[in-house]
């Protein structure tokens, strides 16, 4: 499965389009890294323990939408989007969503 | 009496101390780690356009991202508080983004080294806010993300 973020795969001709598919997941932090976070926030600096959460479900979101894309029977996302939303206090959404095709 | 007042004052005052001491090395380290990594990836451009510009062929193109979260010290969000009361530019949160901003690409070339060009890097930036209420302020995560590509260097 390729992915890219432009139009097209470069070097390669698409067959075929199959529209939007989309991965999404929502999270919210535990209270282990909360409370290190808390602690890390008096001298600022990466709060690494969010870091982590944030790209986990980046990649799970990313992986749902990978598999929405074999589904259909594409081999390739393009236009790869990422969006980040709050739906409640202390969890957010992060949603991947973008083109699948069939490249030659 | 003394030692309640102690608490009540004491506390957020050496809170502050310990932030404005321990915070500025912290970023001085960082954005000497940033400077550094970013003369090593000065030949791989990260480009917000959709060509390469190159004369040759692509050979592969693949989806690369970073991320990271990063907060200010307690020193100053302590004087953002009162810039919040006379207006102005927050000059003591520039630097929190700028860290954010840089960091981030700098992840995204990192986690593909040997990509000659990052084509359509796109920047995201959003905030993230705390269980304990105020304590968010000044928590922002930046997400980098673009298309590796690789020439074909081949004659």
């Amino acid at each position: 499965m390729i992915l890219t973020n432009i139009d097209s795969v470069p070097g390669r001709r698409i067959v075929q389009h199959f529209g939007l598919v989309q991965g999404s997941t929502i999270r919210a932090k535990h209270f282990g890294r909360d409370f290190a976070a808390g602690l890390k926030n008096i001298v600022g600096g990466e709060l690494k323990g969010y870091t982590e959460l944030l790209q986990e479900s980046r990649a799970e979101a990313t992986s749902r939408m990978v598999t929405q894309a074999q589904e259909l029977g594409a081999n390739a996302v393009i236009n790869v989007r990422f969006t980040t939303s709050s739906v409640a206090q202390g969890a957010s959404e992060i949603l991947a969503y973008g083109t699948a095709v069939v490249l030659e | 009496m003394s030692t309640e007042l102690l608490v009540y004052f004491g506390l957020p005052i050496l809170l502050v101390v310990i932030g404005r001491v321990v915070g500025s090395r912290l970023e001085r380290n960082h954005y000497k780690s940033i400077v550094e990594r970013e003369f090593r990836f000065r030949c791989q451009p990260a480009l917000s356009t959709k060509e390469s510009g190159a004369s040759g062929p692509v050979r592969s193109a693949s989806l690369a991202s970073g991320s990271v979260v990063i907060s200010v010290d307690h020193f100053k969000r302590f004087l953002s508080g009162f810039r919040m009361i006379f207006g102005g530019e927050i000059r003591s949160y520039a630097s929190l983004i700028d860290r954010a901003r840089r960091e981030a690409v700098l992840r995204m070339k990192e986690s593909q080294p040997d990509a000659h060009a990052y084509i359509n890097t796109r920047l995201e930036t959003s905030t993230i806010s705390n269980a304990a209420g105020n304590e968010g302020t000044g928590t922002v995560e930046v997400l980098a993300y673009g298309t590796a590509v690789h020439y074909d260097l081949a004659p």
